[in-house]
């Protein structure tokens, strides 16, 4: 219980609130039916590892997120410098590379702060091919905020890293840590205007993929 | 715009006294169908995956008290304040107690359809709080004074010139302007603005899960993230059907749910929130307003199981006709008709009739609710409850006994065709529905029943 | 094989046609047929609205006309739906469940009983078939678009047996026309225009007729056309299959 939770406990506790709590599980209780089992999720996988990549590269392209296979770091590095613009903010999370972004090692400030980052360039720990989206936890990004606020965003994946069907993908996930995660399948959009798709609706307006070995 | 008819069919004329707009609205929704039987028949595994889920579900609801109680304890330990409301009442009380703790007046909102059911936004605002949603759509429609039509889509019903209009009016936008990505853009500098300066976000939450007391929210347009990141107060709000037993459960729910809602394989962005920031304080509330009770109805408890994705709506050839705000509810279309008669029987008691009971929204269900089935179970009860209009009452119990007396039946049935012979004025004209659209079939010289005597021996 | 003929009331009083094409096609595939002369309605429009609880007699009715046959067989989804669900009165007789067990739409009897592979007729124009939705989505007469299954039509499978029929291809499959039972007058102008925009559909891709194993969704359907003045006349498929060329 974290200090703030008890704090608020005890100055804001309700009376009702605790009797809502009891009445609430009573009721469902008494009217939940006879118990049904849980089924056993069984989505056989035949395809390879290969076949999975591609799919991805697929899938991104219609997500509108640009794919780009880097052989290792030195690599990505020599393109990033490449295609840097200079007046722009870039920020990394990833140490490899600190010589051609900022590097944000930990939280040290506002993350209001960030609201003028034109690149993030953050890793994940796996891609998912069959929809594209990439997962990422609070420990790679630092700030929770960070892959929405920036106007561009890049992601770092190893190509081993990638699994087909989201199944696979919470296999992976099992009994890891993470206070905040998110699976992020391409640049911030929008159709809620007679359904006409637009890139940037409050995130990012673009995203590259950079598919690491 | 909004009517204020609370009444399906009344409202379902005024909505198609404008033939062309009913025809854009139509394809405008039959279009996201289309998208999402292109997603769905592309898994050779979906018809698998609906019924995993709908097992799931059925077994969220037969350990739902348990489960509840798993997710608060693991959710309390992960540091998140817990509450529970009996109804929409306690709901808005809870959120506003939390604002005026800290002093604060005004706050961001990414969609959630449990607020709109609880009405939270006006309840706010009487008290003084200025809430602004976040999500283009409902944006769109806050701006315009009326609430969405559509749970996924909330200004499905909206043409971009008329939204150019509002932009212009509200944001500024060029006069005329009606270039989605234009309009997009000035929607995104405005609220980008008002994110960075509300210390207060609220969400809604898809899954939560009873294992790790972690919870789901699922966006395209990263509202959800960019208000509960930003603020120093994350409020979640969920009805207690949210729950799923296992994080695993995810995958399956997350396969099927963009698909149905818009033939995406996945939403943009799947924000698992566990614990709060270091500086920040997360609260979730729990809020039954009748759910429990719907747990206990046999026949209508599985309409729990809803996720929300809008697959019924998009497919339902009524709703496309309608409109959302037919309904008169935050939720409409199928899933809305089969819901709110838990709420208010007597309120709600047309939107079960506003089904021709085609099934098709049984069939595009993600957990494979028998929405169709609970249609006609709800009228049944309706009409029992003797809410029916009493001409109705007297021409069914008329109906009924005729039916039951073949030697009468005989008789009413010359008649009719006699009638409809000889005094066609009688029944074509406007006080018969069904005239005014339509031409009555040419009686026949004699029943069929009259022909079979004489042509075949019995 | 005795066969009982249930012939919905609504075709009983306005479309004897269908009723003496559906006779004379079971019979010309070898099926005794009885039409119990006291029967009147399956009580589906009294259901449909809510008032099951007034459709008792109607029910009771239904289950003395309906005992004693192998098989009960109807040229209407919707009504053999009905009974097939909704069949249950106060006395729960032994018999109902066997009519339960043995109702047939007209195509389903055809294709899964009498396992018909010859049909003699000929139709030599171009057809609109349309999916009423009891019959396809509550009896399975066709796959249904929305499901990610293996496509299939039993009406379909008959109507290719007819010599010289050209089927047309819709753009919506499987749409429901808006009929709806008491629903087209209830919800009218919701019911007009899902009419108008199946017939549409039909039109748009130069159907001569529509046909469909219910004549209630082809009544009205048939009610726009009219008024419209089209030239798209409307068929039972029963017509069609008993080699009638209107």
């Amino acid at each position: 219980m974290t200090i703030s939770h008890l704090k608020y406990k005890i100055q804001n506790l309700k009376q009702y609130e605790v009797s809502s709590r009891e009445n609430i599980l009573k009721v469902v209780l008494k009217n939940q039916p006879e118990e049904r089992a849980l089924p056993v999720i069984d989505i056989p996988v035949t395809t390879s590892h290969e076949e999975w990549v591609e799919a991805l590269k697929k899938r991104l392209e219609i997500l509108h997120v640009d794919v780009r296979e880097v052989a290792d770091y030195a690599a990505l590095k020599d393109l990033l410098k490449q295609e840097a613009i200079p007046q722009d903010r870039t920020v990394t999370t990833i140490s490899e590379l600190s010589d051609v972004s900022t590097l944000i090692e930990a939280v040290k400030e506002d993350a209001h702060s960030l609201e003028d980052v034109d690149l993030a360039i953050i890793p994940a720990h796996f891609g998912v091919a069959e929809n594209g989206a990439m997962w990422v936890t609070e420990s790679l990004v630092k700030y929770r905020v960070l892959p929405f606020i920036t106007q561009q965003l890049a992601i770092v994946v190893n190509r081993k890293d990638i699994v087909y069907n989201m199944h696979q993908a919470y296999q992976r996930i099992a009994g890891t840590n993470y206070d905040f995660g998110v699976f992020i399948a391409g640049p911030s959009k929008t159709a809620d205007i007679e359904q006409s798709l637009v890139l940037g609706a409050h995130g990012p307006k673009g995203m590259t993929l950079y598919l690491l070995g | 715009m909004h009517s204020k008819v609370t009444n399906h069919a009344d409202a379902a004329i005024q909505f198609n006294l404008d033939e062309p707009r009913v025809d854009w609205h139509d394809k405008t929704l039959w279009f996201i169908r289309e998208k999402r039987d292109l997603a769905s028949h592309a898994l050779p595994e979906w018809e698998q995956l609906r019924e995993y889920a709908s097992q799931i579900k059925n077994n969220v609801l037969s350990n739902l008290s348990q489960y509840l109680q798993e997710f608060e304890k693991n959710a309390i330990a992960n540091g998140v304040i817990v509450h529970w409301a009996a109804d929409a009442a306690e709901h808005n009380q809870i959120v506003h107690e939390i604002l005026k703790k800290h002093k604060v007046d005004r706050m961001v909102k990414s969609k959630s359809m449990l607020t709109e059911e609880c009405g939270l936004n006006e309840h706010l605002e009487h008290n003084g709080i200025e809430v602004i949603d976040t999500d283009l759509g409902e944006r769109i429609v806050q701006l315009a004074k009326e609430p969405p039509s559509h749970i996924v889509l909330p200004c499905i019903h909206w043409k971009k010139e008329e939204i150019g209009e509002l932009f212009h009016e509200h944001l500024g936008t060029d006069k005329g302007a009606s270039d989605p990505k234009y309009l997009t853009a000035a929607a995104r500098e405005h609220l980008r603005e008002t994110f960075l300066t509300r210390r207060v976000a609220l969400t809604g939450v898809n899954f939560a899960v009873a294992e790790t007391g972690e919870f789901v929210v699922s966006t395209n347009e990263g509202n959800a993230d960019m208000g509960a990141h930003l603020a120093d107060v994350h409020i979640a709000c969920m009805g207690i059907e949210k729950i799923i037993p296992k994080q695993q459960h995810l995958s399956v729910f997350l396969r099927l749910l963009a698909r149905s809602a818009t033939g995406q394989p996945i939403t943009t962005y799947s924000s698992h929130f566990k614990k709060p920031q270091p500086h920040q304080e997360m609260h979730l509330v729990l809020v039954d307003n009748g759910r429990s009770v719907q747990l206990g109805k046999e026949d209508f408890r599985n309409s729990l199981k809803c996720i929300r994705c809008a697959a019924c709506m998009n497919t339902c050839p009524v709703y496309r006709r309608s409109g959302g705000h037919s309904y008169h509810n935050a939720v409409a279309g199928p899933i809305g008709s089969i819901l709110t008669p838990n709420f208010d029987m007597r309120v709600n008691k047309d939107l079960p009739f506003a089904s021709t009971l085609c099934g098709s929204c049984s069939n595009v269900c993600p957990v494979k609710i028998d929405i169709h089935d609970q249609l006609y179970k709800w009228r049944q009860v309706l009409m029992k409850e003797g809410l029916g209009p009493t001409t109705k009452n007297a021409s069914m119990k008329m109906m009924g006994w005729v039916l039951s007396k073949p030697a009468l039946y005989d008789i009413s049935g010359k008649a009719a065709r006699w009638v409809l012979k000889n005094t066609p004025f009688v029944v074509s004209n406007g006080m018969n529905p069904w005239f005014k659209q339509r031409e009555m079939p040419a009686p026949p010289k004699e029943s069929f029943k009259e022909w079979y005597k004489k042509n075949r021996k019995n | 094989m005795r066969v009982a003929l249930f012939i919905p009331c609504y075709v009983d009083q306005f479309y004897p046609n269908v009723a003496i094409a559906t006779l004379e096609l079971l019979e010309k595939h070898g099926c005794k047929v009885t039409y119990p002369l006291k029967q009147t309605c399956c009580g589906q429009p009294m259901a449909n609205s809510g008032y099951e609880h007034e459709a008792e007699g109607c029910s009771q009715l239904f289950a003395e006309n309906f005992a004693g046959y192998d098989y009960i067989v109807c040229p209407s989804g919707s009504c053999t739906l009905h009974i097939k669900h909704h069949l249950h009165t106060e006395k729960n007789a032994p018999e109902e469940a066997h009519i339960r067990k043995t109702v047939y739409e007209l195509c389903e009897f055809m294709v899964d009983v009498l396992k018909v592979d010859d049909i003699k007729a000929s139709f030599p124009h171009k057809v609109g078939m349309h999916q009423s939705c009891h019959g396809q989505r509550g009896l399975h007469l066709s796959q249904m678009s929305e499901l990610n299954a293996e496509p299939f039509s039993k009406p379909g499978s008959l109507l290719a047996m007819v010599k010289d029929v050209e089927l047309i291809k819709l753009d919506r499959i499987d749409e429901c026309c808006g009929f709806g039972g008491t629903f087209c007058v209830a919800e009218e102008a919701v019911s007009a225009k899902m009419g108008k925009d199946r017939v549409a559909d039909h039109v748009r891709h130069e159907a001569e007729y529509i046909t469909g194993a219910d004549m209630s969704c082809l009544m009205h359907m048939e009610g726009i056309l009219k008024r419209q003045n089209s030239k798209t006349k409307i068929i039972h498929i029963a017509e069609i299959l008993n080699g009638i060329d209107n």
